[in-house]
């Protein structure tokens, strides 16, 4: 302790909090120096980490973008290429737009496909069936499960001549093989299916819980009018949980952007599987080593994120007012 | 040191002969070979012809005690994740650390791809004192960026046991040494003996009975070529033999460091030629590994693969040894070019070296190099050769009588062959080889070996062209 006078200061000034304090500049504060000690020491420590851990390596990623730095010893003033990075992407990289079409094929199966699906189990597991617990817990169990290991699961599954879907559908003896992760035409959508099969319980397991906050009372009186069960889902229940809607989508969004595990588990994202998000991978911290190309890739995916995320934050924030 | 046997060698190679030391065996080389020619051989790691002196022959003095120390520690970071090489390396350093006066280690095993591409973070952060590596272009690219330390004083005291082929395979491009080389494996067109007597099928010899041989067995009910491409590298063998037996060493080389063009004709040849094989390969191979497809040969369901030498690991894991006997291979066909002389091969070699930023280093450097000497030895290398019998010692002591006939023969065909390539991933730049770039651009024309190729090898072109400067 460098001033040890400082070390209690509670004590040496006996000041009720929330008290008036005149100050030597003559301005009064509402909090004691300890509160303020207290609280500096509460948003400073969160906001070192946030700038070490998320602010810098946004920043560094930023900066690395202009380069074409290989990784191996000091970034030089030599290393800086201006746009190159950026004009490589758009024009001459050909699998950049693959991947972003992939994305956004991820986006609209995890939209259209996926989520529908998962509130529309939430809806039905709230009807309290007969073992409904159970059904629960099956859809849910995938959830546990990091899509690395979902990765492998499949993977075993779709196996061309060794896995269960091929063999289930009798190709295998047949010959005419399904080639599931090997065909560029079809491996995308393989592994939305393994995909989904996690996403459609956790979608669900969210969607339920807002369902069983929603007053009972709205459905009655909705009963009463002779609403049906789909209008009354569609117009009193679905607007009454806009909020929840708001976080499903956002989830939803975010999933597709940050698509990584299961395409690099199954090929490391090549052959019809590429990814904005294997493509940094693939460049920067592979052996390739193009840490400036991956670096662009990785700020074009950050702005791409800043949507949602912008998106999520105002209604987090909004809520909590 | 390098200088003066190179000089020599140069020497001998003018005068269209090659001595290999130590035993009476002596090498034509009646090529027409400039001093650029024999320059390039020794640089891209050519073992050609001085292979054969792998058996027999005197072993390295070994000594020059100052540089090595015995108990302490040291720690090694391996890509020896599969079962086999695992244990092999595992007997090693057991041997090792009771040879040495109970030296201990500590091995960092790292799956063998997870390795590769993490291997400039690796090597740029806290590696190991000693680590798994291969020769070729990857080799000297570290070395050339201060990443990995020169071994000259160990290489001084064990260049006995070595040809002068593997001396060169471990020289950087400032003529120091950074490696040890401790085993290399041909790729090959391998077959079941037993499936040919059924069969009763000939191996071929040049590209015509190999089509005709594959038709034969597509009607006889076998896959006529295994083929498993889900990682992408594997592909890259059969560009490589394809590429060699067409258009020849010089090309390839050149083709692969970006001195040729992508676009060239001499390429478009290749995929073409190629094509006429593709339809007898597995189907989905796309999604199939290369254990999956070695699988295919083992049970009899395929004829035959193009594949290394490491395939009889997966011949050895299925644990009955009347597998592994079966197991025979052949070079891989004439395609009726002036380049069939060469019979060009890839054998790719294994080496181990030291890493520069190791921060245990300065402690253990003297137990690093006692290691790195130990790995010399014809003895050590058979340790893990039992292990890997896909793995061939490259030690002049080591004990050849024990070798079976399948790598006697691996042996012989590589000694035969006047030109040596790495493998594609080792030859080139790893930006350009990886799935980004080759891995990707070879499954996209396997997708539709018959059509037009001028697009992508297009887009291979531009791909080279877009990567910075190494």
């Amino acid at each position: 302790m460098a001033r040890p006078t400082s070390a209690s200061p509670a004590r040496t000034e006996p000041t009720e909090a929330g008290e008036l304090v005149a100050r030597t500049h003559g301005r009064f504060h509402v909090l004691t120096r300890y509160d303020r000690r207290v609280l500096m020491l509460m948003v400073g420590i969160p906001l070192l980490f946030d700038v070490i851990l998320i602010w810098w390596p946004t920043a560094s990623s930023i900066l690395l973008s202009f380069t074409d730095w290989d990784g191996i010893g000091d970034l030089t003033s030599q290393n800086f290429i201006g746009l190159n990075n950026y004009q490589f992407l758009f024009t001459g990289y050909t699998l950049f737009w693959p991947a972003f079409m992939h994305n956004v094929i991820w986006l609209a199966w995890l939209t259209f496909i996926a989520t529908p699906i998962g509130i529309l189990f939430a809806v039905l597991l709230d009807r309290e069936l007969r073992g409904n617990r159970i059904y629960q817990s099956v859809f849910f169990l995938p959830v546990v499960l990091s899509l690395v290991v979902v990765g492998f699961i499949w993977e075993l599954q779709f196996n061309p001549t060794e896995g269960f879907i091929n063999n289930a559908l009798g190709v295998v003896k047949s010959g005419h093989i399904i080639d599931w992760l090997g065909n560029p035409h079809l491996n995308l959508y393989a592994i939305l299916i393994a995909t989904s099969w996690r996403h459609i319980g956790y979608i669900m397991v969210i969607y339920l819980a807002g369902l069983k906050s929603v007053d009972p009372t709205l459905r009655e009186a909705a009963k009463v009018d002779g609403a049906n069960e789909v209008q009354t889902f569609l117009r009193v229940v679905f607007p009454v949980m806009a909020p929840i809607n708001v976080v499903i989508a956002v989830i939803t969004a975010i999933e597709a952007l940050r698509a990584f595990d299961i395409a690099f588990i199954i090929n490391q994202g090549k052959n019809g599987l590429e990814l904005l998000s294997i493509l940094i991978t693939n460049n920067s911290i592979s052996e390739a080593s193009l840490v400036g190309r991956g670096s662009a890739i990785a700020v074009i995916l950050l702005v791409i994120s800043l949507g949602p995320i912008i998106a999520f934050l105002a209604r987090v924030m909004r809520t909590s007012q | 040191m390098g200088d003066s046997s190179e000089a020599k060698r140069v020497r001998h190679a003018a005068s269209g002969r090659i001595m290999v030391p130590n035993t009476g065996i002596e090498l034509p080389l009646n090529l027409d070979l400039s001093r650029r020619d024999i320059l390039k051989i020794a640089g891209y790691g050519s073992l050609a012809a001085f292979i054969a002196a792998c058996g027999g022959g005197s072993p390295g003095s070994s000594g020059s005690a100052n540089v090595t120390a015995k108990g302490g520690s040291v720690s090694i970071g391996s890509n020896a994740s599969d079962p086999g090489v695992k244990k092999g390396l595992a007997d090693i350093v057991s041997a090792f650390t009771s040879a040495n006066g109970g030296t201990k280690v500590r091995v960092n095993t790292v799956d063998h791809g997870t390795f590769q591409n993490t291997i400039t973070s690796y090597l740029g952060g806290t590696p190991e004192d000693v680590f798994t590596w291969f020769s070729g272009h990857r080799m000297r690219f570290f070395a050339s960026k201060g990443l990995v330390a020169p071994i000259d004083d160990v290489w001084s005291s064990v260049k006995g046991n070595f040809t002068e082929g593997f001396a060169a395979s471990v020289k950087g491009d400032d003529g120091h040494v950074y490696a040890v080389p401790t085993d290399y494996y041909p790729w090959a067109v391998f077959y079941r003996k037993d499936v040919f007597a059924a069969g009763n099928y000939k191996v071929p010899t040049n590209w015509d009975d190999f089509k005709s041989l594959c038709a034969q067995m597509k009607k006889d009910g076998l896959i006529p070529l295994a083929f498993a491409d889900k990682d992408g590298w594997p592909a890259q063998g059969t560009f490589d033999i394809i590429n060699l037996r067409l258009n020849g060493y010089d090309f390839h080389i050149e083709l692969l460091t970006g001195k040729q063009k992508w676009t060239d004709s001499r390429v478009t040849s290749v995929f073409k030629k190629w094509s006429e094989i593709t339809q007898y390969y597995s189907p989905a191979f796309a999604g199939l590994k290369w254990e999956q497809g070695a699988d295919q040969l083992l049970r009899k369901q395929a004829g035959m693969m193009v594949f290394g030498l490491f395939i009889s690991d997966e011949f050895t894991a299925s644990g009955s040894k009347a597998d592994l006997d079966q197991l025979d291979f052949f070079p891989f066909p004439d395609l009726g070019t002036q380049y069939d002389a060469e019979k060009a091969l890839d054998a790719p070699i294994d080496v181990f070296m030291m890493s520069k930023k190791s921060p245990t280093l300065g402690a253990d450097s003297g137990q690093a190099k006692a290691f790195l000497e130990f790995m010399a030895k014809g003895s050590t290398q058979s340790i893990y050769w039992q292990s890997s019998p896909g793995s061939i010692p490259t030690a002049k002591d080591t004990d050849t009588s024990q070798f079976p006939a399948l790598t006697q023969k691996a042996v012989q065909i590589v000694s035969n062959a006047k030109r040596i390539t790495q493998f594609f991933d080792r030859d080139s730049r790893p930006d350009y080889a990886g799935p980004d770039g080759m891995q990707g651009f070879l499954l996209k024309y396997l997708s539709n070996p018959s059509g037009s190729t001028s697009s992508l090898q297009g887009q291979m072109q531009s791909f080279w062209d877009s990567l910075p400067p190494e």
